[in-house]
């Protein structure tokens, strides 16, 4: 219940963001890849960082302070980027994993990318923490300090963490040497953990768009230049920080701890990750049926291996034993049951005379033979002079709201299974016009599914919509739930279309034409 | 026109994204410890004495041994816990008993404790208990300290400088 609502006032972001972005530009469409973004450019200028930085009791905030006060036009500035992109990389994880868990992605087929990005929260707060205490500014100092009480209340050390801090004479410049791999060490195995939790993603989107990617850099580097990031003080261990100004955005568990206790931030800590843990165990939800292939109609183009968005089919040799020839296999933990390996299969044509008509690879919950079979009749059924049909999607528009005298509508899996050749047989078969919806652009629930049937349509993507069919008779509409209103708009613009274009045959357009 | 405002509301969002970073990356301050207050560090980590003291073993018991472990003393290997306490201005405001470490119960036992206390002149007493064979704590130090403001006294205890040490 509170999830449906705080999903719906996600959603009207998400659209009011859509319109002043566009789907392709939109921040919280593309949150894993801002993430992936931000992770680079702490790379990139912690490179710099690290090849200056002394890394010695003495030395450690001098260096830094001296690139503050004398270099800042570029290692000031480098950073200043530093520190701000671990703000946005923490702020857009965040984000990342609310929305995930809005959208319920955790279950089933997603269940291995959820599991996987958990453990990345904990490595990205190790790496973002560890980051202050080599600086080993007074900020560096409360920090260190508050870790080691907190690791203390585990009866993990035999001696106490915390002895390492009591005085300046304690603190030895080996202790750097753990800051470095804390620091350096973790984001590493943050960022192998990272390959695992895009694995089962094929063309996982590892940087956002070129404008955004320029944008949010910017904003960043902008904010670095403008407000640059200052140490406060050398730490000295044996004067107690008072009123000093936290990064609440990486340190806020130190707080915390201070208005608990230890156990009781270990206890949140753990809790809450169990919870995280759990949720793809706590919900069961029916599996719906995976992709089929039939041997005899799949000729091995890997079409739907190109096109799968989950990476769930891979190349085996043909049964038949012809030298070369390919045969599909699904991996049913895999397969999310999308369709759009369908929608990629030539066989799936439904101008074949095949009865029924079997393709290379289907759904079983909906057959392409028995989609071609409910075309016929419900276009057979259409009275009006106008007939319009609806290609949609069960997770964009209500396309079922759109059915009426003149309208037939169809709600696929994904728009991403509708083979182009169905546009061309719905116009050949008496339709006057058709509408093709599906999510919003990059809102796709399966990831691809929009943007393969655009391109598809575009005739930049096999299988393409042939170049014959009139695009003045194709609408396509990219709309989510509650978009309707869009849809009506296509359908409106379809019933207006002067008769002699409508009245129009399909005909084949010569070669050099 | 529409253009306009779609370049005016990134703009306008990204400015946002930016106060957000920007603000909670230094606000509000954390008050970390009240500006008139000094803080004492108690650390210790020591090896409480042997819960039973080593015995002489005779010429029967030693041959019953194997010739490799004939040694002429037996030492349980378990410590006794350590009682730690400090009155500041004569009230109690620590005390705890720690155990050793160890499965065997033959390490060192370890007390961490953050006390924040006004700044001023403070009597402090800090009694420490290491062997369970004796009555009565086996180190103790009274002093009386003026603490200053955000100032940090560690108390620690060191047997080759006598015991509890303050710094």
């Amino acid at each position: 219940m509170m999830r449906e609502s705080v999903l719906a006032i996600w959603n009207y972001c998400e659209r009011a963001l859509d319109t002043l972005f566009g789907g392709a530009l939109n921040p919280l469409r593309h949150l894993g890849a801002l993430a992936f973004l931000f992770f680079w450019l702490l790379a990139l200028s912690g490179v710099y960082l690290y090849a200056v930085l002394d890394t010695s009791v003495e030395g450690a905030y001098r260096s830094i302070e001296d690139l503050s006060r004398n270099q800042w036009w570029f290692g000031g500035l480098l950073r200043s980027l530093h520190r701000y992109a671990a703000d946005a990389f923490v702020l857009v994880t965040g984000l990342h994993l609310v929305r995930e868990w809005l959208l319920g992605h955790f279950r089933g087929f997603r269940r291995y990318s959820w599991l996987t990005g958990v453990p990345l929260l904990v490595f990205a707060y190790i790496c973002g923490v560890g980051g202050f205490w080599l600086k080993w500014d007074q900020v560096g100092q409360f920090s260190a300090i508050a870790t080691a009480e907190q690791l203390d209340w585990l009866p993990i050390f035999n001696s106490p963490f915390t002895r390492n801090f009591l005085s300046n004479e304690a603190v030895s410049d080996r202790l750097f040497s753990l800051f470095v791999f804390v620091h350096i060490g973790v984001s590493l195995l943050l960022l192998f953990l990272a390959w695992f939790h895009v694995q089962r993603i094929s063309r996982a989107e590892m940087l956002p768009s070129r404008p955004l990617a320029i944008g949010a850099s910017a904003t960043l580097l902008l904010l670095a230049l403008l407000v640059p990031v200052m140490s406060q003080g050398p730490a000295d261990l044996s004067v107690a920080q008072g009123t000093i100004a936290i990064d609440w955005l990486l340190l806020f568990i130190h707080p915390l701890m201070y208005a608990t206790s230890p156990g009781w931030v270990w206890a949140l800590s753990a809790g809450a990750l169990l919870l995280l843990f759990a949720l793809p165990f706590a919900t069961r939800s029916r599996r719906p049926l995976v992709a089929r292939v039939d041997a005899d109609n799949c000729s091995g183009c890997r079409q739907c291996f190109d096109d799968c968005p989950y990476a769930a089919i891979t190349m085996l040799p043909h049964p038949d034993g012809k030298p070369g020839k390919e045969i599909a296999l699904v991996h049913d933990d895999l397969c999310a049951s999308c369709g759009i390996c369908t929608g990629a299969c030539p066989p799936s044509t439904p101008f074949r005379s095949a009865e029924p008509l079997t393709t290379g690879i289907d759904m079983p919950q909906m057959p392409i033979g028995a989609l071609r079979e409910r075309l016929e009749a419900r276009l057979a059924a259409l009275q009006s002079e106008r007939r319009i049909v609806v290609f949609g999607c069960d997770c964009g528009a209500r396309v079922s709201a759109m059915e009426s005298s003149d309208v037939a509508a169809f709600s696929l899996l994904c728009t991403g299974m509708l083979p182009p050749s169905f546009i061309e047989y719905a116009l050949r078969c008496g339709a006057t016009g058709v509408v093709v919806t599906g999510c919003r652009e990059s809102g796709c629930e399966f990831r691809l599914g929009n943007r393969w049937t655009d391109e598809r349509l575009r005739g930049v993507r096999k299988p393409r919509l042939r170049s014959r069919v009139p695009r003045e008779r194709l609408r396509v509409v990219w709309a989510d739930r509650g978009d309707e209103d869009s849809l009506q708009a296509a359908l409106c613009a379809l019933r207006e279309l002067p008769a002699p274009l409508v009245a129009a045959p399909i005909r084949r357009r010569r070669r050099g034409m | 026109m529409t253009k306009t405002f779609s370049w005016i509301g990134q703009v306008l969002l990204y400015a946002m994204f930016a106060a957000v970073i920007g603000v909670f990356t230094r606000w509000p301050p954390y008050q970390h410890l009240p500006a008139d207050h000094a803080l004492i560090k108690l650390s210790f980590i020591h090896h409480g004495q042997r819960l039973q003291e080593c015995q002489k073993l005779s010429p029967e018991e030693l041959a019953k041994l194997p010739p490799n472990m004939r040694a002429p003393l037996s030492c349980p290997r378990e410590r006794s816990p350590i009682t730690v306490e400090v009155d500041i201005d004569g009230a109690v405001a620590f005390r705890q008993t720690a155990q050793p470490s160890g499965l065997s119960r033959d390490g060192a036992a370890s007390v961490y404790q953050r006390i924040e206390v006004p700044a001023g002149t403070h009597r402090l007493d800090v009694r420490l208990r290491d062997s369970a064979r004796t009555e009565g704590f086996d180190f103790e130090r009274n002093e009386v300290l003026d603490l200053k403001p955000a100032q940090i006294l560690v108390i620690d205890f060191n047997a080759e400088k006598g015991g509890i040490t303050l710094q």
